[in-house]
């Protein structure tokens, strides 16, 4: 195997046990590089956050190899998976951010995942990241008091702040307005350029689709298209 | 505050903030752990003057070793013994001195004319050295006929009464067809035990106690000689004495008897003990039902955590946080309203309720073991945050 930051091979997923046993994605290959924009597409039902989260370490994966920076993933402990979880970036859907704790306080959770270290040093991460974009003004507003867009930015802040090397999003943009998705995505780019940050993205968004390095399309859990 | 923890805990108080996000909750909470708090030391409070009502009249006396009927319950409820033993103990190795002790209720009628009654202890007062100093100081005064020492926290009496008799005046009373005149006070402590207490010379006690004889006596006091261990001499007393309605204990053994007697055998010991029980079990339910509400509140958060990469020992420390935190918070009011209560009860009862530190940490300690507990139980639900099901 090479040394790309994901790589799979004859994978497969399964959900359920016994007559319910039903397969959601059938002998994966890739081979993602470095620093690149991938973006995965597809029908409903057809896979996308199946796969986006086997590589995310969030599920177990029960047939096929997955490595991630370098870990094989299948029977792997739970501890070296948190520990993977750590040098990830997830971008959900729904933006999942604390209500108990005010913007600055979401993102550095992000970094106080590891390790204490300098708070000083920490706020002036997160408000950096914030600023970034576009909350400079929203910096210690609580997610009730922010409109749905900026709460999904916080919630990008959070991802981007402790420089994950590999970026999974989910439809992020499905809840942005047309200006901060490309924003994000900008950002995004920019550091897989700068930085060698890998994003996998799961949108149907024509405009993102433009700016992609590579597009992979699904259909029934298989890949259909790679280009 | 937020600063404070956050300083303190090195990360975020996750807990702190999840806890004051939502008022009310936290509010009742904190009222419910206070409530709890409440019903222990109040509990407590009244245990602890039953158990200083049951020692107070160990302070007046001063011995080694008490001979008690087997039949007794405590050293103010039981029966009596032949003052022949105590000539037999005198005989023992290790004794050096013994005398009998008489002890009985006197009723005495209030001129408002309400009746108490008077705990009596009739001793040998050319004896000094078996009640405790500042009794024997004036107990040649009670030589006498028919004087006695007055309990001056006595239920009911008037306090001009109390400050003229330790002011060295008089106070003659009827009690059961005698006149009795009171030469000076002793401190003795108010209690459940009776309204009040007297000591007199055992010539009087006889007079007053007609029914009673110098021949059986309700117990016998032993001093022992110095260096000598008391428990081989209560191991001598049991070989040397007829074992027949016999209890011989040193007088430390006798008191903590009496306690476990009142605690554990009595009516009242069992239903305060109850009480603290109950109090115990409604700090329980409510934080967990607080802190197991709250996880479940949270459990896509968490489960956002757990994606980020955060551990199950971060998700612990949240909800040991939290339990932590309601502790010390309702702690603070439920301490000091109890201070409130044990003065109203003082002032109402006459009973010798206090708080002590040793209690105070006590139930500190023990309200902490009881949030953490509960948050023990609590955090079982963490495990219901998936972060697969996030996407
Ligand atoms: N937890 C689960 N248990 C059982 N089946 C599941 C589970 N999650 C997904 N599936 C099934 O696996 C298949 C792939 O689902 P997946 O969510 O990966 O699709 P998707 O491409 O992300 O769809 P969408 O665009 O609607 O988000 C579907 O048939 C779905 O019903
Ligand atoms: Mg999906």
């Amino acid at each position: 195997m090479g040394d790309a930051p994901i790589i799979t091979r004859g994978l497969n997923h399964f959900f359920g046990t016994g007559d319910a046993r039903k397969q959601a994605i059938f002998d994966i290959n890739l081979e993602i590089e470095r620093g690149s924009l991938t973006i995965l597409m597809g029908p409903s039902g057809s896979g996308k956050t199946t796969l986006l989260t086997l590589i995310g370490c969030l599920r177990e994966v029960n047939d096929g190899e997955v490595r991630v920076l370098g870990h094989e993933l299948n029977n792997a402990k739970e501890a070296m998976l948190v520990g993977l979880r750590r040098r990830l970036g997830f971008i959900f859907q729904a933006h999942n951010l604390h209500e108990s704790l005010t913007a600055t306080q979401n993102v550095l959770m992000g970094l106080e995942v590891h390790g204490s270290g300098n708070a000083l040093k920490q706020r002036a991460a997160a408000h950096h990241v914030l600023d970034l974009l576009g909350l400079a003004d929203r910096r210690d507003y609580l997610p009730g008091s922010l409109s749905g867009g900026q709460k999904q930015r916080v919630a990008v802040a959070r991802a981007l702040v402790s420089n994950p090397e590999i970026i999974l999003a989910d439809e992020p943009t499905a809840a942005l307005d047309k200006e901060s998705g490309h924003t994000v995505v900008q950002i995004l780019k920019a550091l897989g350029k700068a930085r060698g940050t890998t994003t996998v993205m799961v949108t149907h968004d024509p405009r993102i689709l433009k700016m992609a390095d590579r597009i992979i399309t699904l259909e029934d859990g298989r890949i259909v298209s790679d280009t | 505050m937020s600063h404070l923890l956050t300083l303190l805990f090195g990360r975020l108080p996750i807990g702190w903030l999840q806890l004051t996000h939502s008022r009310g909750r936290f509010f009742a909470a904190v009222a419910g752990v206070a409530f709890a708090n409440l019903l222990v030391f109040m509990q407590l409070g009244i245990m602890g003057a039953l158990n200083s009502s049951t020692m107070a009249p160990y302070a007046i006396l001063n011995a080694d070793i008490i001979l008690s009927s087997q039949d007794g319950n405590t050293l103010t409820d039981g029966g009596h013994i032949p003052r022949a033993r105590m000539f037999q103990a005198l005989g023992v190795a290790g004794v050096t001195d013994a005398t009998p002790l008489f002890i009985g209720n006197l009723p005495f009628t209030l001129e408002d004319g309400s009746s108490v009654s008077l705990l009596s202890f009739g001793i040998d007062v050319a004896k000094p050295s078996f009640t405790s100093p500042n009794i024997a100081a004036s107990l040649d005064k009670l030589t006498l006929e028919s004087t006695v020492l007055l309990d001056e926290g006595t239920r009911g009496m008037p306090a001009t009464v109390i400050s003229e008799l330790m002011n060295g005046g008089r106070f003659s009373f009827e009690t059961g067809g005698n006149t009795l005149t009171a030469i000076g006070t002793m401190d003795a402590g108010g209690g459940f035990l009776a309204d009040g207490m007297m000591i007199m010379s055992d010539q009087t006690f006889l007079r007053v106690f007609p029914s009673r004889t110098s021949g059986a006596p309700n117990h016998i006091l032993i001093r022992t000689a110095d260096g000598v261990s008391k428990d081989a001499v209560v191991a001598r007393l049991t070989g040397a004495l007829p074992s027949g309605n016999l209890r011989i204990q040193t007088m430390t053994g006798s008191a903590s008897n009496d306690l476990v007697y009142m605690a554990t055998e009595r009516p009242t010991g069992i239903i305060f003990g109850f009480g603290v029980f109950m109090g115990i079990l409604v700090g329980l339910v409510i934080v967990y039902q607080v802190l197991s509400t709250d996880v479940a509140d949270h459990l896509r958060e968490y489960a956002t955590f757990k994606a980020m990469g955060y551990g199950q020992p971060f998700f612990l420390g949240i909800v040991f946080e939290e339990a932590i935190i309601l502790a010390v918070f309702g702690f603070i009011p439920g301490f000091f309203v109890s201070l409130l209560l044990y003065a109203g009860l003082v002032s109402f009862t006459g009973l010798p309720v206090a708080m002590d530190a040793s209690r105070a940490i006590l139930v500190f300690l023990g309200t902490l073991a009881a949030c953490s507990l509960s948050g023990a139980i609590a955090t079982r639900r963490l495990a219901n945050a998936d972060p697969a099901d996030l996407f």
